[in-house]
């Protein structure tokens, strides 16, 4: 190092002294998430996900469009190729938002967070509003270019077309964006409540992606009346444009999975001003 | 000022802090001294608000560290874990920290100039080395300009000349009428450093006096004796208190002093070629009391 340490009566004195506010704590939590490496990777990877998948297979149903059987031709929706990226980009969206918080407990970060933010809320509260910006700015245009994208590649073979002003395209479309949102913002929970990276994902790998099909070993009865309650489930109908009739209608299905967000958020708020450090 | 009163925390049925009272003044170093495990790092953890005491309180500048509006402005923490993130910069993750309290970027960079990071700022802090992360903790604690000042281990790491620059920091940021409470498990550096000390075992509370004052007290104790009467003046001076060894030819007796050791030869006519009170390092004070607390605690456990 060639700046050695100075002495001492060189100290410099800070000239004005501000406070934590809601505001600067936000701030703080956005130069965090911007000066990681985790973050650009996953952001990056999911908006690939989500742009990338639905060209792929808007360009595969187009090649193959003259080999499919009427029956198959007539179970293609072009949504469900428009939003085919948002089940696996909120793999990316889901984990990055576990280590946003995890990342701080296994490094020891959160130490110095708690240091400067004593009340402790504040920074869960802009951990929370920070990536929950963040994600919806990046997916609410991964998922227009999907729709825009994969519509242009079909109209070249002339087939699934469809407007986006056509009723509850809108909303599904742009739903993908705020589920996507919504996954980052209760796995960001799921963290602060495990503390732990591979805990904290194995948790979410087991609500979004493990529960559901085992649900399908029980009498389809009972799945059928367990599992439109579940998050994968409720959150999934806020992009779906003609839910089934064993799902949740998209309104209710977005409140209640806004419920679930709500809640991990809820117990990790709770946990993080009782426990120690 | 850092008062702590009756402080305790247990972690399940271990106590790691026992009833400490204290308090630290300002314009001195108060060194804070223990075995490794004796509870410093969990009393400082305490008093930052960092884990919740199980009784007592901690209070800073008479305020529970949570209730402070602008904390870094207050106190200057240094932790002896590391407390930063691994894949963070060094200017990035000062840069966070000053963010809260909307300090400028300025004061960023010319504390990273300060602590001597400069070529290293933008440089992942999982590639630090124990003394560049040091340097970068010192860095943080001095961001906010604050008056108090809880050093865990700052020395940690740090090659001479760092230890030096921290010892000068340290007595520096007193003389300018601050409050510093520094920790440490090295008895000789805090002799350099503190002007009070602090000194804990197993979370009970062995000494708070002056660094000279503990000298004084330590040494005043510990004679060595030549005698060819050794074997009499052994039985003699046998006491509970009190042990004799046997080192090259001469007795060293501790736990009385010179004038006590005297008065009994020459009250039973033993002949003494030579009578020197010895000058314990403080390391050896240090282990003395620290060694006695362990002893009171294992004696205590057998009594109950």
């Amino acid at each position: 190092m060639s700046a050695g340490p100075v002495a001492v009566s060189s100290f410099p004195r800070l000239k004005s002294t501000g406070r934590v506010s809601q505001f600067r704590v936000a701030v703080s939590e956005w130069t965090k998430l911007r000066s990681l490496r985790s973050t650009r990777w996953s952001l990056l990877v999911g908006s690939l996900l989500a742009v990338g998948l639905p060209l792929l297979f808007a360009t595969v149903i187009s090649n193959r469009w003259s080999h499919l059987s009427p029956h198959e031709r007539a179970h293609r929706h072009p949504l469900d190729v428009a939003l085919a990226g948002v089940t696996i980009a909120q793999l990316a969206i889901g984990v990055l938002g576990v280590l946003v918080i995890t990342g701080e407990y296994s490094t020891g970060m959160i130490r110095s967070t708690m240091i400067a933010v004593p009340r402790r809320l504040p920074v869960l509260w802009a951990k929370a509003g920070v990536y929950a910006v963040v994600t919806f700015a990046l997916m609410l245009p991964a998922v227009l270019l999907a729709f825009l994208g994969s519509q242009a590649i079909l109209r070249n073979h002339h087939i699934l077309q469809l407007s986006f002003t056509h009723p509850g395209v809108p909303r599904t479309v742009i739903g993908g964006a705020v589920y996507l949102m919504l996954v980052g913002v209760f796995c960001l929970g799921l963290g602060a409540i495990v503390r732990n990276t591979a805990g904290g994902i194995a948790v979410f790998a087991a609500i979004m992606f493990v529960i559901p099909p085992l649900l399908n070993i029980l009498p389809s009865d009972w799945n059928n009346a367990i599992n439109p309650y579940l998050p994968s489930s409720a959150g999934s109908s806020i992009y779906t444009l003609h839910p089934d009739s064993h799902s949740l209608a998209p309104w209710p299905g977005f409140l209640l999975f806004l419920g679930y967000t709500a809640l991990s958020i809820g117990i990790a708020a709770a946990l993080l001003v009782r426990r120690d450090t | 000022m850092i008062e702590v009163q009756g402080l305790t925390k247990d972690y399940g049925p271990k106590r790691a802090v026992d009833d400490l009272t204290f308090t630290i003044r300002p314009g001195l170093v108060t060194g804070f001294l223990g075995p490794n495990g004796s509870g410093k790092s969990t009393t400082m953890r305490l008093i930052l608000g960092l884990d919740a005491p199980t009784a007592g309180t901690a209070t800073v500048a008479g305020k529970h560290y949570r209730d402070f509006a602008a904390p870094l402005h207050e106190v200057g923490a240094l932790l002896e874990a590391r407390s930063v993130h691994t894949g963070r910069s060094a200017y990035h993750h000062l840069l966070a920290l000053a963010q809260t309290h909307g300090i400028p970027r300025s004061r960023v960079d010319e504390l990273i100039d300060l602590v001597g990071l400069h070529d290293v700022a933008r440089k992942r802090a999982g590639q630090f080395s124990l003394g560049m992360g040091q340097r970068l903790g010192i860095a943080a604690a001095l961001l906010g300009d604050p008056n108090i000042f809880l050093l865990d281990e700052p020395s940690n790491g740090l090659d001479p000349e760092g230890i030096q620059w921290i010892r000068n920091l340290l007595k520096g940021l007193a003389a300018e009428g601050r409050t510093v409470f520094v920790s440490s498990h090295l008895m000789s550096e805090m002799a350099l450093t503190a002007d009070h000390l602090i000194v804990i075992g197993r979370g009970r509370l062995i000494a708070d006096m002056g660094v000279e004052e503990f000298l004084r007290q330590a040494s005043g104790k510990l004679v060595r004796v030549r005698t060819p009467q050794a074997a009499r003046l052994r039985e003699l001076a046998a006491g509970p208190d009190v042990t004799v060894t046997e080192e090259a030819g001469a007795l060293r007796i501790a736990g009385l002093s010179a004038e006590q050791v005297g008065d009994l030869a020459a009250a039973n006519r033993i002949v003494l070629h030579e009578l020197t009170p010895i000058q314990v390092s403080l390391e050896e004070a240090f282990m003395d009391l620290t060694r006695e607390s362990v002893e009171f605690k294992a004696a205590e456990v057998a009594a109950a």
